[in-house]
């Protein structure tokens, strides 16, 4: 085991799969380390392997245990696991509890099962800054299958869609009118639908509204949703959910997934532009007191952002030439 | 050049066969309240569950909560799996029902500091404050 923790034995620890250089590199991930850059671009050309199953849905419906079942059941037919399961920071204290792996207790001991617990760290959307370089570790680490579990907060938790390839959207009867209300957003996203709590009442009646909702969808899509039930409690409908997610495995291999890793390579960029842009841009105009100038006048309404910002841009073409 | 943003990550651990652990999530509470990120695994933990999550976590603290009495097997289970797997710089305190008699022992197996019950919150969360290994 390598107790290196250069950028080096860092990149070649998470390559032989070694937990702590993945715990450490992850940690340099979420905290913006300047090493993580490096690591991420050493170990980038070793990703693309893994099938990556973003679970989502609304809190309460049981997808910890949903995810807790299918790695079960993944490791039965011989498979590696990477689960990142994210809970949100509070904006308050910016502390967060991270619970989800009471629910996973026995993938605790599993060696190829690597479960990472995650804060939000306040970016919106349902996942971390930090979920979709961490699934490129587990990735290049070596993992088959990595499953990502959203905060679980409702409708605008759509960021799983640029994380994952396969988005599974979990829900559980009893919500009676709240399915009508999920209207936009996550309805948008899912390739399947789960009613969870299969046991419970009305979960027969949840599960043909979801159906009659994805019928009024006229628009021709390459793919057609898949609707089934589960029980996390009994594991009933796992072996199905299993099926149904290696089925659009098999539909995204046809060419659907050379599609979406363009968009999530443009969605990448961009990110990662916007990143250093704030950073090196907002870091100068701070050095140089230009920040401070520019937010007095906007906070006196001598000006507005727009203009100000216009206004900061142009005088650093003008200096030098370039953004 | 980059903006950090460094957290200090706790689990909150329970070794054995408790059947509540509301102090535990009290605490676990109290820390969260204080900006870190704890992470909290349920009751009926084994030591080797307790360490593997620790390492995939890469957590800075270790909190063992137990109240069944059997924490002179446990805890000095953990510490020696901690080792084994090479966290040796993490901070491990414990607390429930541990008489003050067992505490050098405990000590003496790596754990840095027990706390009684009805320690306050805030003590906890000032001693983790000042404990926390600095980044490595």
């Amino acid at each position: 085991m390598t107790k290196a923790t250069t950028v080096q034995g860092l990149v070649q620890g998470v390559l032989h799969g070694e937990k702590r250089a993945i715990a450490k590199t992850i940690s340099k991930i979420e905290n913006n380390e300047p090493e993580a850059q490096k690591i991420i671009s050493l170990i980038y050309p070793k990703t693309g392997k893994a099938h990556i199953i973003g679970i989502t849905g609304p809190a309460g419906v049981g997808k910890s245990s949903l995810v807790e079942k299918l790695a079960k059941e993944l490791r039965n037919r011989q498979k590696t696991v990477g689960i990142v399961a994210v809970d949100p920071t509070s904006p308050f204290t910016g502390g967060a509890f991270l619970g989800d792996r009471v629910r996973m207790q026995d993938l605790s001991t599993d060696e190829d099962v690597y479960i990472r617990s995650m804060a939000t760290r306040n970016s919106p959307g349902g996942l971390a800054r930090a979920t979709k370089d961490a699934t490129h570790v587990l990735d290049a680490a070596g993992k088959d299958v990595i499953i990502v579990e959203t905060v679980g907060a409702g409708q605008s938790e759509v960021e799983v869609v640029k994380v994952a390839q396969t988005v599974v959207v979990v829900l559980a009867p009893g919500l009676g009118d709240d399915i009508q209300a999920i209207k936009a957003g996550q309805m948008e996203i899912g390739d399947i639908f789960v009613v969870n709590k299969a046991d419970r009442e009305n979960a027969d009646k949840a599960e043909s509204d979801i159906k009659t909702m994805l019928e009024m969808d006229v628009e021709e899509k390459g793919w057609k949703p898949l609707v089934l039930k589960t029980s996390a409690l009994t594991g009933e409908g796992i072996g199905e959910l299993l099926e149904a997610i290696e089925e659009h495995s098999a539909y995204l291999k046809k060419g659907a997934l050379e599609r979406q890793r363009r968009a999530s390579a443009e969605i990448e960029l961009i990110e990662a532009l916007k990143q250093k842009i704030t950073e090196s841009i907002i870091q100068d105009l701070r050095q140089r007191g230009e920040w401070v100038r520019a937010t007095e006048k906007i906070s006196t309404r001598e000006v507005d952002p727009y203009s100000a910002a216009d206004n900061l841009l142009s005088r650093r073409l003008q200096k030098s030439g370039k953004p | 050049m980059s903006i950090k943003d460094k957290k200090i990550r706790v689990l909150i651990a329970k070794p054995g066969l408790d059947s509540h652990d509301r102090g535990a999530k009290i605490v676990a509470r109290a820390l969260r309240d204080a900006g870190m990120e704890v992470i909290y695994t349920g009751l009926r933990q084994t030591p080797e569950q307790i360490a593997e999550t620790a390492l995939q976590e890469d957590v800075d603290v270790i909190g063992l909560s137990i109240l069944s009495g059997a924490h002179m097997t446990l805890f000095p289970k953990t510490m020696q799996l901690l080792k084994k797997k090479g966290l040796t710089d993490v901070l491990v305190f414990a607390g429930g029902i541990i008489p003050e008699e067992d505490v050098p022992a405990l000590k003496k197996a790596g754990i840095r500091e027990v706390f009684g019950p009805g320690t306050p919150t805030s003590s906890l969360v000032e001693f983790v404050k000042n404990n926390v290994p600095s980044p490595r």
